[in-house]
């Protein structure tokens, strides 16, 4: 871990962009015009922001003192033993409000209070990005607006709740399939209204430039201390990384650290009830839905009909339930960098249930996703060191679960969706 | 006559009469697809000077409640991509003559391919492009084929947009400008905001000659009698769609309402 001046940096350096804002083919700035200065704003004070050692040495702070900073790393043993391999677990579980969303919420409301923006909207899947964005904002005095699609509303209802409690409005999204799509149209409706006293507060690695980067930033703490983590507790890197990716930001900050390494990396997309029939939401693993285009902002694989209209996606767990993926992703895949696979709704429930019966861990439905991988992983290649990010824990989903497992080992093809 | 020419000719003639053109948006397919193109037939035939036809996106995200859920609609009946080049010429084959331009966003154009996408539309009758999310750092590849295809360009400006960017922004329209009137989404409301006609003249200025048509919030003959001596056009969308959902989609109602706006322009002259 690098040090100076006794701040930590929480960062890796930024990728190498060939043209401003593309990773690669993929990213772009494709929002109204209206948005273009806000972004050219948030671009310039973000540049400034990391390279400010007044900012580094807040936000580390923050993330010291109040996420609880790092997060620990956990060897799962017993999950390890069943499956006949190394697991480690990073906890992000542990962080406060429950997932790593927190990270990042708190580096851009840092960045609004720089921008002199008192006003911030947020979109939210499974109510954790809103979750971390209604923290951040009770935490540094700012109004904040979460839009939820009613269909998530429905399946994270404590999420809502906490939300609530923590000062935010959440708005219901009634709109299209009522999920975080939705939410981030009317997200960034409003912005495109209020854009000048308002910060839009993405929560995933997608959206127009500079999001991904941005985002991508706060977040590749997770990878920066899990890799000294690794080096430090066990001696060596792993041989595998795996995190599960909806828009994709936990994941790309936990790959960001280890780009550079000879570390195999694994992005674990939502398979639903399998590729075949459409009910899932595996931009790259469908490949006849999933193409190249444009939605909210940025270019990269999206779900989508044969006429460019986005498709509707299915996923047991609501932050996986999107049909896009960060455009970061698709440009890591286009150079072989990192491998995308799908778990599906029953894998990635059964994977849930093992990890609290082996390890006392209730993981998020998402980050379960993950751990299905590494568990499949580890069968193929018996004696692997396997590191997990652990990117939420499953309080939020316990309903979720309790319904899916009500009727036995099979699970209501309905469950989770609209 | 190319549709660059058929939308500049739409302007001239407009300010040949001492008033803006007036432009009209209805998105293909809402009800459905034959009574919208009865509508945009009437539209025509009761006086509207180009007229832009939707096609419909999952995720529109810069249209307000009235569009999203027209163009929704739209959707849930099936129309796509097809219709709507389907429409246009069916339109041209019953005679409408004013221009026509496809509004839509990147995504519908690019899986369609851009080039199969613009031959299909010249072919269809279609005179020119207005796509909202694509701002002038990403435009480029479309806006360079809409021109080598003879299509209009119609980019978008902004109440946020600075002069520098908005004479660029201007340079690249080879049919009009569209200029937002508010910070926010397409919708009708009451009242324009009261800088409004700054914003305006500030646009003109900046655009250098080139049409300036404002859109977004337009909805009743006072806002055009306001605007009338400033703009070289007025869009009117949302209120359209309202009264057409408020009159059962009666084709003389929506063109009574053409006409009132046409009258609302204090120089207009039959």
């Amino acid at each position: 871990m690098a040090f100076t001046e006794g701040v930590r940096i929480p960062w890796v350096p930024l990728p190498v962009q060939e043209r401003r804002g593309y990773f690669g083919p993929y990213g772009g700035r494709y929002v109204p015009e209206t948005l273009i200065p806000a972004l050219e704003e948030l671009e310039a004070a973000f540049h400034e922001a990391v390279e400010d050692p007044e900012f580094r040495k807040e936000f580390e702070n923050l993330l010291r003192t109040y996420v609880g900073r790092p997060t620990p790393l956990t060897e799962a043993r017993r999950l390890g033993e069943a499956v006949g391999a190394r697991i480690f677990l990073k906890r992000e579980d542990l962080a406060h409000t429950g997932a790593h969303k927190i990270n990042n919420a708190l580096g851009q409301a840092l960045l609004a209070k720089r921008l002199g923006k008192r006003r911030v909207v947020a979109e939210t899947g499974a109510g954790q990005h809103g979750v971390a964005t209604a923290t951040a904002c009770a935490l540094l005095g700012l109004e904040c607006v979460i839009y939820m699609g009613t269909a998530d509303m429905a399946r994270q209802r404590p999420n809502v709740f906490r939300m609530r409690l923590l000062g935010a409005e959440v708005r219901p999204v009634d709109a299209g399939s009522q999920t975080l799509k939705d939410a981030i149209n009317e997200a960034i409706r409003d912005w495109v209204t209020n854009v000048r006293t308002t910060h839009y507060l993405l929560g995933s690695a997608l959206g127009p430039h500079p999001y991904p980067l941005i985002v991508r930033t706060f977040q590749s703490v997770i990878g920066v201390e899990a890799r000294a983590q690794m080096l430090e507790q066990f001696g060596r890197l792993p041989d595998v990384a795996v995190a599960c990716v909806g828009g994709g930001s936990n994941a790309i900050g936990l790959f960001a650290a280890f780009l550079e390494d000879p570390v195999e990396l694994v992005g674990v997309e939502a398979g639903g009830e399998g590729i075949p029939g459409g009910r899932h939401a595996a931009r790259f693993a469908d490949r006849e839905r999933g193409r190249v285009g444009v939605l909210h902002g940025a270019r990269t694989f999206i779900l989508q009909d044969p006429w460019g209209q986005i498709l509707d996606t299915h996923s047991i767990s609501a932050g996986l339930d999107y049909p896009a993926v960060g455009p970061e992703h698709a440009w890591l895949r286009d150079r072989n960098r990192v491998r995308y696979t799908a778990i599906t709704d029953a894998e990635a429930l059964a994977a849930f249930q093992a990890l609290a019966r082996l390890e006392g861990i209730l993981p998020a439905l998402e980050s379960a996703h993950a751990v299905a991988e590494a568990m499949r992983l580890a069968r193929a290649r018996p004696g692997s060191w396997i590191l997990v990010n652990l990117s939420g824990r499953g309080d939020k989903d316990l309903e979720t679960v309790a319904k899916a497992l009500g009727n036995g080992e099979a699970m209501e093809p309905s469950e989770g969706s609209r | 006559m190319n549709g660059i020419e058929a939308v500049r000719e739409a302007f001239r003639r407009a300010r040949g009469q001492g008033r803006p053109a007036l432009i009209f948006y209805w998105p293909v397919g809402y009800p459905d697809l034959e009574a919208s193109i009865r509508i945009v037939a009437a539209l025509a035939q009761a006086g509207a000077d180009l007229i832009e036809l939707g096609l419909p996106f999952s995720d529109p995200l810069a249209d307000g409640p009235v569009i999203q859920r027209a163009t929704q609609r739209a959707l849930e009946g099936g129309v796509r991509t097809p219709h709507v080049l389907e429409a246009a010429a069916r339109l041209r084959a019953m005679g409408v003559r004013v221009p026509l331009c496809v509004m839509t966003y990147i995504n519908p154009v690019m899986a369609w391919g851009i080039s199969r996408f613009l031959a299909e539309a010249v072919q269809a009758g279609v005179h020119g492009l207005i796509v909202p999310d694509l701002p002038l750092e990403e435009a480029e590849e479309l806006q360079v084929a809409a021109g080598a295809a003879g299509l209009a360009w119609v980019p978008l400006a902004a109440p946020t947009t600075p002069d520098e960017r908005l004479a660029r922004i201007a340079a690249t329209a080879t049919g009009f400008l569209y200029l937002v009137s508010v910070t926010g989404i397409t919708g009708a409301r009451d009242q324009l905001p009261a800088d409004v006609l700054r914003h305006l003249r500030r646009a003109r200025r900046a655009a250098n000659g080139v049409p300036v048509a404002l859109g977004f919030g337009i909805s009743r003959p006072e806002h055009v009698r306001a605007l009338a001596s400033e703009a070289d056009g007025l869009i009117i969308g949302s209120a359209l769609i309202r009264l057409g959902e408020a009159s059962g989609f009666d084709e003389e109602a929506l063109s009574a309402f053409v006409r009132a706006l046409r009258e609302a322009i204090p120089s207009f002259v039959e």
